[in-house]
C-alpha cells in the first residue's frame, strides 16, 4: 500500500502498533517528493538528513511508549517559518542565503509533539501573491493540472498535501493565502482567528492580518494540527491568552439546529457557474443534515479588497524595511555609500510584486497621503468588522465560495496585478475582521479542477466550523479524490 | 492620473529602491491603476468612525522584567553579510 494515502491518525496507529517505523514513513515521504517535485516545485528546501535523524529519534520514542501526538510523522512548513539551522528564504532572493538561528514557535510546537520536519515549501515571495508564481524558487504547479496555479501564497503547502508528498503542512494566511490554495488544490485549510496561533518566527508581511494556518487532507487532521500549534506565546504579544479546546473531542457533533448565513454579497453574478453549482449543492447537504440556512448581508464586502491592499501594503512597506543588507540576507555594494548599498541591495533582492507593494505602501503612508489612504482604510476596516459582528448575532457561521473561479492558468494574471488582487474578494474580509475561516473540498469543475467551500466562524469558534466541516466531509466524499501524478 | 513618474521616483527614494527608466514607467502605470481602484473607499462616509489598527482589542502587553538567555553573539552574527570584531560591518557612513 502507498503510505501517502494514510491520514495522520492512521499513520499514528500504525506507528504505535509497530507495523511501520518513522524511518520507513519518512523515506517513503522523501521518495514521493523526489518522484513528484520536478513536476510541482512545491519544495524550496528538502531536509533529508535532518528528517531521517529526527525519524530515528522518533522510533526510539515509539519503542519506549512515550510518544506525543505527531511522533514520527513527516510534516513540512511554508518557507516563511524560521526553522533552526535550515535555510529560510521566504521565496525571496534577498534571503537566499539566510539560515535561521532559531525556530518559529509553531515549528517548535510541531517538534515538541514529535513531528519530523521534512522541508520548506514554496510560496509567493514574502507571501505576496495569489498564485505562487512570484517566487525566486520558481512557479509552483497545481497537481490537478500542471499548467495551472495552485493558488497562493501558500501554494507549496497545498500542492504538497494534494499530491501526497506529505500528510499535512503549515501555511500562513494574510488575505486568503491558506484557504485559496487549499481550495484550488482540493485539500482542507484553516485560517484561525487572529491571535490564536503565535506569529513568533514567522517572517512578517502584514502584521495586523498575518495568521498561521494548517493544511491537511481531511478535517480531522486539520483539527489535530491546529490543536498542536494554537495557544498563547509570551514571545508574540498579539497571541491571545485563552484556553485551546481539544478540537478533535466533539468533531462529530453535527450541524443539526445550527443556523448558517449566506451573505448575499458572496453570491454575485460573476461567480463561475461550476462553483455556484457546487456551493448550492453543499447548501442542500447542510439542510439535509438539519441545519437552517438564511440569507444575510455583509454590506461593505465590495470595499474589502481596496481596504485590505492599502493596509497590507502599508504594513509590508514598514516590515520589509529591515531588508537593508546589514544584519542578514543579500548585500549588494558597489561603493556608493550606505544609501547606495541599501538601494542596490533592495533593488536586486526583491521581486516585482514585492517592490510594487512596498512602493504602494510607502506612498499610502507618506506625508500628505496618510489620511487619505491608510487612515481611511483603517476606518473602513472598522465598518467591515462591524458587518461580521452584526451577522454573527443572527447566525452560527457563514457559508460562501472560497474563490470566484477555479485555479487559473499559469501566467494568466501575472501582468495585471489588479485582476490578481480581485481574485481574493471572498477571503480578504475575514482577515480584516480577524475572525476564523476554513476551506474544504465541495466538488469539481467541468474540467476536473477542485472547488472549495468556505465556512466563516465567530472569533475563536474554530471548533464550531471544524465540526460543521467534518459533518459535510462525512456526508460527501470530495476529499477522497486525489490527482494522478 | 493619480500619480506621475516624478511622484513614483520620489516614493522609490523613500523606499530605498532604484528603478530603471523602463521599470519606472511600468510601475507608474500599475500604481496609478491600483490607486484609482482604492479610491472607491471615498464612496463611504467614515466621519466619526474609529480607525481599527488591530483585530484583537489590546493595549500595552507588559511582562515581568526578567533576565533571560539571549541568542548570543555567534548566532546573531551568523547571517551577517559582513562582520568585524563581533559587530555588523557597514559601508562608511560619515565622509
Amino acid at each position: 500500500m502507498k503510505f501517502h494515502d494514510l491520514s495522520i491518525q492512521e499513520m499514528r496507529q500504525k506507528l504505535l502498533a509497530g507495523e511501520l517505523t518513522s524511518i520507513e514513513l519518512t523515506q517513503q515521504c522523501l521518495q514521493r517528493i523526489k518522484a513528484t517535485d520536478s513536476q510541482l516545485n512545491a519544495f524550496i528546501t528538502v531536509c533529508e538528513e535532518e528528517a531521517l535523524a529526527a525519524a530515528a529519534v522518533a522510533d526510539q520514542q515509539l519503542a519506549t511508549g512515550s510518544a506525543p501526538l505527531l511522533t514520527g510523522i513527516p510534516i513540512a512548513v511554508k518557507d516563511i517559518f524560521n526553522t533552526l539551522d535550515v535555510r529560510t528564504t521566504c521565496g525571496s532572493k534577498i534571503l537566499d542565503n539566510y539560515i535561521s538561528p532559531y525556530d518559529a514557535t509553531a515549528v517548535a510546537k510541531l517538534r515538541e509533539q514529535g513531528a519530523v520536519i521534512v522541508g520548506k515549501l514554496n510560496m509567493d515571495e514574502f507571501a505576496m501573491g495569489s498564485s505562487s508564481e512570484n517566487s525566486a524558487a520558481g512557479v509552483v504547479h497545481n497537481p490537478w493540472d500542471l499548467e495551472r496555479v495552485p493558488g497562493g501564497s501558500s501554494g507549496g503547502s497545498a500542492a504538497a498535501v494534494a499530491s501526497g508528498q506529505v500528510v499535512a503542512t503549515l501555511g500562513t494566511d494574510t488575505g486568503g493565502s491558506v484557504r485559496q490554495p487549499a481550495s484550488h488544490c482540493g485539500v482542507v485549510g484553516l485560517k484561525p482567528t487572529y491571535g490564536r496561533v503565535s506569529r513568533y518566527g514567522v517572517i512578517a508581511y502584514a502584521s495586523s492580518l498575518d495568521q498561521v494556518g494548517p493544511v491537511a487532507g481531511n478535517v480531522a487532521d486539520c483539527a489535530l494540527m491546529l490543536g498542536v500549534v494554537a495557544g498563547y506565546d509570551p514571545a508574540d504579544s498579539t497571541s491571545v491568552d485563552c484556553p485551546v479546546p481539544d478540537y478533535l473531542e466533539n468533531l462529530n457533533a453535527g450541524v443539526a439546529g445550527k443556523k448558517i448565513g449566506l451573505p448575499k454579497e458572496y453570491f454575485i453574478d460573476g461567480l463561475d457557474p461550476d462553483i455556484k453549482k457546487a456551493v448550492d449543492a453543499a447548501i442542500e447537504t447542510y439542510q439535509q443534515l438539519g441545519a437552517e440556512v438564511v440569507s444575510v448581508t455583509l454590506p461593505h464586502t465590495d470595499y474589502s479588497v481596496a481596504c485590505y491592499y492599502l493596509i497590507a501594503m502599508a504594513e509590508a512597506s514598514s516590515n520589509l524595511a529591515r531588508y537593508d543588507g546589514v544584519r542578514f540576507g543579500l548585500r549588494q555594494d558597489s561603493g556608493d555609500g550606505l544609501i547606495g548599498m541599501y538601494q542596490q541591495t533592495r533593488s536586486a533582492g526583491f521581486g516585482d510584486e514585492v517592490k510594487r507593494r512596498i512602493m504602494l505602501g510607502t506612498y499610502a503612508l507618506s506625508s500628505g497621503y496618510y489620511e487619505a489612504y491608510y487612515l481611511k482604510a483603517q476606518k473602513v476596516r472598522t465598518l467591515i468588522r462591524q458587518d461580521f459582528h452584526d451577522v454573527f448575532s443572527q447566525v452560527d457561521f457563514l457559508l460562501t465560495p472560497v474563490a470566484p473561479t477555479p485555479a487559473f492558468k499559469i501566467g494568466e494574471k501575472v501582468n495585471d496585478p489588479l485582476q490578481m488582487y480581485l481574485s481574493d474578494i471572498f477571503t480578504i474580509p475575514t482577515n480584516l475582521a480577524g475572525t476564523c475561516a476554513m476551506s474544504l473540498p465541495c466538488g469539481f469543475s467541468k474540467n476536473e479542477l477542485p472547488i472549495g467551500l468556505q465556512l466563516i466562524g465567530k472569533p475563536f469558534a474554530e471548533a464550531e466550523i471544524l465540526q460543521a466541516a467534518y459533518a459535510f466531509e462525512q456526508a460527501t466524499d470530495w476529499n477522497k479524490r486525489v490527482p494522478e501524478l | 492620473m493619480k500619480i506621475n513618474q516624478q511622484d513614483v521616483e520620489h516614493v522609490a527614494r523613500l523606499a530605498r529602491l532604484s528603478l530603471s527608466p523602463e521599470d519606472l514607467k511600468i510601475m507608474t502605470g500599475q500604481m496609478d491603476a491600483v490607486l484609482g481602484y482604492v479610491d472607491k473607499l471615498n464612496e463611504l462616509d467614515t466621519d466619526g468612525i474609529e480607525p481599527m489598527a488591530h483585530a484583537v482589542p489590546m493595549t500595552n502587553a507588559f511582562r515581568e522584567d526578567e533576565i533571560t538567555e539571549p541568542i548570543g553573539v555567534e548566532r546573531t552574527l551568523q547571517n551577517a553579510p559582513q562582520q568585524a570584531d563581533n559587530y555588523f560591518k557597514v559601508p562608511k557612513i560619515i565622509e
